[in-house]
């Protein structure tokens, strides 16, 4: 080989590499972490509902959430069989669904939104998707599929901002349930299942004596106790001061909510011994063991993952100082801007808005459906009284599950909650609280 | 480096004489190759780490602080407001617990196992292998695996529990006190086997006669390691310290998949931290000051580093 031939060879090396670095920067930059599911959908942009793809966001992957949302799938294949669903769910992180949030976060920050994804209802639906512009409002929808008289007023409220829907409730749940085993009661001669934090102390030192946990605890992260100790802040403070507490009118500095940090702190000392090395995912497998805890305070879900692990020896009760209140909170689907196959999506939520697919999903999720008329006979014991819980308690809107606060104040709130857990100091947990209240301006 | 090289071969073939012209527009012709055939990865260099440090710095002093972009200059709010938060704190007692524990178990398992390596054992490579091989596995993997091998329940302590250790049963990762150094016998399981293959690279660098000399001189293992080939090595260990250092300040995969950031932040770390206020929070100036404040750690660690780096090469 010449020389000659060498230079001839760096020159074209040198102009293919700069022409491949050329056409990289061209290339529509993909969002930091986005799946590889978002290239091939973005590449079948526009497909029509004749087929294409149908990529949806959530944090449904335990027992009953799966096989609830595939039996949501199932409606839509058979109605759209031409349409590939891309079943994009990722469990974990802080606060419920907090590893999807942050994908979904990137991808639309990214410019790369799924087709539709799980947003709760209230706060963090608009504070984190609507008031930023990035979700298609859904009025035409609502009036199409005639959902304005089906859904509760309340509840399109909710799903609302400046009077318009901009998302599509599948269910409902309830936050404040206890859920017992009453063979572990009856073991340590607990004669009923405790109806007040006073009761239920008692209960938890016969509990104790028989070398029982009286309470359920999953605590190796952010987030379980969060859940708990809202359902202890509405047994001190009423409906008023409980909603005041998010427009700045209550002061997370109230007594009330010492008094409320107090109970959960005093109730740490009847959980299970290892509640800081469990983990919310592994918390229904230890309620069901042989040497489980008697008693969990978890929304109604757990109805549908114990089902779904054939275990039957449960019953519930509202938590405890809780009867006659509902703590609420809705899981919906909604409609992001520049979705790449929108006519999917809209199909989609069709589906989730509908009668059939209200009464496919929410028996097994172990919720009640949004919609006013469901096919009661679809739904069992629990879920019936629900129902009827629902349509006459009062009902509260969740924190921990963002129908209440925005998402930004769900994490400080719960790092505040995991705080008091691992060090059991209320004061310092509840400074916490109150700088958090103030980072997320309630009432500014 | 390349183009430090090329200006000695072009001095060099300067001082070789020839017709200097003829030379020189070679040389010129050279260089605008080299411009070229560099100018990719300058670009890319440029772009997407300088110009995003850049960016990362800028944000961190502007109001962006929800979903909504907001590039309103407010100084060094961001910076002040994570100088007095208490999590930023324990993140810092956190990478000194975790640096420590990281940094110690490479070095001193990587060189002790690198040294028995090289005593020209059979089936060496087989050993070689097995050491090396976590280092292929992903962060994520490991740090799934390790979580259950420390289940309080299960795992290690169902293993202490059957040899008679019933009443050795460590929390481990979820210890709100000492959860970081469980956290760092995972990280280093599967970072040593890396320090062990450069300790072994430079256990073979070192010239035979010097060792035979030592010998005959009456050096014992132990003088030959204290005085010959631990100084020897030297250049070695402080390369793994500075990779290893470098990966204390940005370790995240393991953790996110092993601890998360634990009881009361006891597995916490500014990586971590500045995750969850960008993406769990959606502070991002927040995190992007996190950010910047770890580049600016890195850098402590980096410029000693350059500066041997070029003693080095000038020596």
């Amino acid at each position: 080989m010449k020389s000659l031939n060498r230079r001839e060879f760096m020159k074209f090396a040198a102009l293919g590499t700069s022409a491949a670095a050329l056409a990289a920067c061209a290339m529509p930059t993909t969002a930091p972490g986005a799946a590889p599911a978002a290239g091939s959908t973005a590449a079948s942009g526009g497909a029509t509902a004749g087929g294409g793809q149908l990529e949806i966001f959530s944090w449904w992957t335990s027992g009953g959430e799966v096989e609830a949302l595939n039996a949501l799938y199932e409606i839509y294949s058979a109605q759209f069989p031409d349409v590939e669903i891309v079943n994009a769910a990722l469990t974990g992180g802080a606060g419920q669904g907090g590893n999807m949030k942050a994908l979904l976060e990137t991808r639309m920050q990214g410019g790369q939104p799924p087709d539709s994804f799980q947003v709760h209802l209230g706060r963090e639906l608009i504070d984190s998707h609507v008031v930023p512009g990035r979700m298609e409002d859904l009025s035409f929808l609502y009036e199409e599929e005639g959902l304005n008289d089906v859904f509760p007023k309340d509840l399109i409220a909710i799903a609302s901002y400046d009077g318009k829907p901009y998302s599509v409730p599948v269910n409902i749940h309830r936050s404040n349930v206890l859920w017992y085993r009453p063979s572990k009661l009856e073991a340590a001669g607990v004669a009923a299942v405790p109806t007040t934090w006073d009761e239920f102390f008692e209960a938890a030192e016969a509990l104790k004596a028989a070398d029982i946990p009286a309470l359920a605890v999953a605590e190796n992260e952010p987030n379980f106790s969060g859940h708990v100790f809202e359902n202890i802040l509405i047994t001190q403070l009423d409906q008023a001061g409980y909603l005041g507490l998010f427009d700045g009118t209550t002061s997370w500095e109230d007594e009330r909510v010492t008094r409320s940090l107090e109970i959960l702190n005093q109730a740490y000392d009847y959980a299970n011994q290892d509640y800081l090395s469990t983990s919310w995912g592994d918390i229904n497998d230890r309620f069901v063991a042989d040497d489980g805890p008697a008693m969990m305070i978890m929304g109604d879900w757990t109805h549908g993952v114990l089902l779904s692990k054939a275990f039957s020896d449960y019953r519930w009760a509202p938590a405890p100082d809780t009867a006659g209140m509902f703590m609420v909170l809705s899981d919906s689907f909604g409609l992001p801007k520049n979705a790449p196959d929108r006519d999917n999506a809209v199909n989609f939520l069709r589906v989730c808005g509908s009668r059939e697919g209200q009464d496919a999903f929410n028996p097994i999720k172990g919720s009640i459906p949004a919609r006013t008329d469901p096919d009661l006979s679809k739904y069992d014991e629990y879920l019936l009284s629900a129902m009827e819980d629902f349509k006459s308690n009062t009902l509260l809107p969740s924190i921990q599950h963002g129908a209440a606060v925005k998402q930004s104040f769900v994490l400080d709130y719960a790092i505040a909650i995991n705080n008091l857990a691992t060090n059991r100091d209320v004061a310092a947990a509840q400074a916490m609280l109150v700088q958090a209240a103030g980072d997320a301006e309630f009432g500014a | 480096m390349a183009t430090k090289s090329m200006v000695a071969a072009g001095e060099r073939a300067r001082a070789a004489g020839g017709p200097i012209t003829k030379r020189r527009r070679r040389m010129n012709g050279d260089m605008v190759i080299a411009f070229f055939v560099l100018l990719p990865s300058i670009l890319a260099v440029a772009i997407f780490i300088y110009t995003a440090i850049g960016w990362t710095f800028y944000i961190s002093t502007v109001k962006w602080n929800s979903q909504i972009i907001d590039y309103t200059f407010v100084g060094l709010r961001n910076w002040s407001r994570l100088f007095s938060d208490n999590r930023f704190y324990a993140d810092l007692r956190n990478l000194v617990y975790y640096a420590i524990g990281f940094m110690s178990q490479c070095i001193i398992f990587g060189f002790i196992i690198a040294s028995l390596l090289d005593q020209k054992i059979k089936g060496e490579i087989l050993f070689r292998t097995i050491v090396i091989l976590p280092f292929a596995v992903s962060g994520i993997v490991t740090g799934v695996a390790w979580r259950w091998l420390m289940q309080p329940t299960t795992g290690i302590n169902l293993l202490f529990a059957k040899i008679g250790l019933e009443n050795f049963q460590p929390v481990w990762i979820s210890h709100p006190d000492y959860g970081m150094w469980a956290v760092t016998i995972a990280t280093s399981w599967q970072f040593t086997g890396y320090v062990m293959a450069l300790y072994l690279a430079g256990l073979r660098g070192i010239p035979q006669e010097l060792r035979e000399a030592a010998s005959i001189d009456g050096a014992g293992t132990y003088a030959t390691y204290r005085y010959i080939i631990i100084p020897l090595l030297m250049p070695v260990t402080f390369t793994a310290i500075v990779l290893t250092g470098m990966n204390s300040i940005r370790v995240f995969d393991v953790l996110a998949s092993m601890s998360g950031s634990g009881p009361a932040f006891a597995t916490d770390t500014l990586a971590f931290f500045m995750y969850q206020s960008t993406f769990g929070a959606y502070r991002y100036s927040l995190g992007a000051t996190i950010g910047a404040f770890m580049i600016l750690l890195s850098a402590f660690l980096i410029v000693p580093y350059l500066r041997s780096m070029r003693d080095e090469v000038e020596r």
